[in-house]
């Protein structure tokens, strides 16, 4: 083969490669959203906060109380 | 659109049992927020300045908030909302990043919340230089202990994230280094206060550490990393938050995770303030 025939060869084997690098199907969590899994991740952060907001709700509560009772004192 | 923050918050914060009505007002208002992004985000605006017009208008509604006395109803719809909606909304897929992009909404919004908390506190220790009570000095301490759990918490997240997605979790990345500079110059705060025994100087001494401290974490945070290349966005020139660092997808729970973490945090804040306070009242010092 000539010369720039082997160049042109080598390219057009190398093209196979390249097109490996386009847009491939990006993996995300969708099997966890469809087996329901990620739905336990929402419920115990949910859990989590709605017991973080119950103590600082009964603190708050509990400060004002304290407020109260030294404004009336 | 700061300034609420520090005027409003510890005039107004008890919580005289539980209210319903109050609960409407502040589901209210939150659900305002939400229609105030999705109007922003879907008109025809240039990117680059949806950020400050959705922040300047979110900024007026959490005045208001503070205003009708439901800013702590708001933040609890506000939480529940980023967890729920950050985990079920749908996101943009991108390689490299996968799910873990919904760590914007706890990672970047914990610092964007960070930066607000210590700008108040910076703010209450001018106000303490310039008047002398001891209020201010109390808030401006408060604020900056909460600023520095956000910020802890931040760069915890920060690494988690960049232990999944960049492969360690830690190669000192400009902004990584420049963030726990600036967190250690807030320790060194709290260690200076500390050290003194008399109210009026520590508070005094802490004040201008402060005024020091908060312009520093500004130019640690945004202008360093910027000067370099860095695996974060918003580095090596180009701007942080510009028109391509968020899809208009992830700004419906973005801006409304800020402003939910950031209130949250001034709730439990108010609540050592108010204590404080009782304790200096107490001690007739106040």
């Amino acid at each position: 083969m000539t010369f720039y025939k082997k160049i042109l060869t080598v390219m057009f084997s190398v093209l196979f490669f390249v097109a490996n690098a386009q847009e491939r199907e990006v993996e995300m969590a969708d099997a966890m959203r469809s087996n329901g899994s990620i739905y336990v991740v929402v419920a115990v952060l949910s859990v989590v906060l709605a017991g973080i907001l119950v103590y600082v709700i009964s603190t708050d509560k509990k400060i004002s109380r304290i407020e109260k009772d030294l404004e009336n004192k | 659109m700061y300034y609420f923050l520090t005027f409003g918050v510890v005039k107004k914060t008890t919580l005289k049992g539980y209210n319903f009505i109050n609960s409407f007002k502040g589901l209210g208002l939150f659900l305002l927020q939400l229609g105030y992004v999705y109007f922003i985000v879907e008109s025809g605006l240039p990117q680059g300045a949806k950020f400050p017009i959705v922040f300047a208008g979110l900024g007026g509604i959490v005045f208001l908030a503070f205003k009708l006395k439901c800013w702590k109803e708001m933040a609890v719809f506000g939480m529940f909302y980023t967890i729920i909606g950050g985990f079920l909304m749908p996101v943009p897929r991108l390689p490299i990043v996968y799910e873990t992009i919904r760590n914007q909404y706890f990672h970047v919004t914990m610092w964007m919340a960070m930066i607000i908390v210590l700008f108040a506190s910076a703010l209450h220790a001018i106000k303490y230089l310039n008047k002398g009570h001891l209020r201010d000095d109390v808030l401006s301490s408060e604020f900056a202990n909460l600023g520095i759990i956000f910020g802890v918490l931040g760069i915890i997240t920060g690494m988690i994230w960049a232990n999944y997605t960049w492969g360690d979790p830690w190669h000192g990345d400009p902004k990584q280094v420049s963030a726990a500079i600036g967190l250690l110059v807030y320790f060194a705060l709290m260690v200076l206060r500390a050290s003194f025994t008399d109210d009026v100087k520590r508070a005094r001494i802490g004040a201008i550490y402060n005024l020091f401290a908060f312009p520093l974490l500004i130019v640690l945070l945004f202008t360093v990393p910027r000067m370099y290349d860095s695996l974060h966005p918003g580095a090596g020139g180009n701007p942080a938050f510009g028109k391509y660092d968020l899809d208009n997808s992830m700004r419906m729970v973005f801006y409304a995770a800020i402003i939910a973490w950031t209130l949250l945090g001034v709730w439990i804040a108010t609540l050592r303030i108010r204590v404080r306070l009782l304790e200096l009242k107490a001690y007739d010092v106040l």
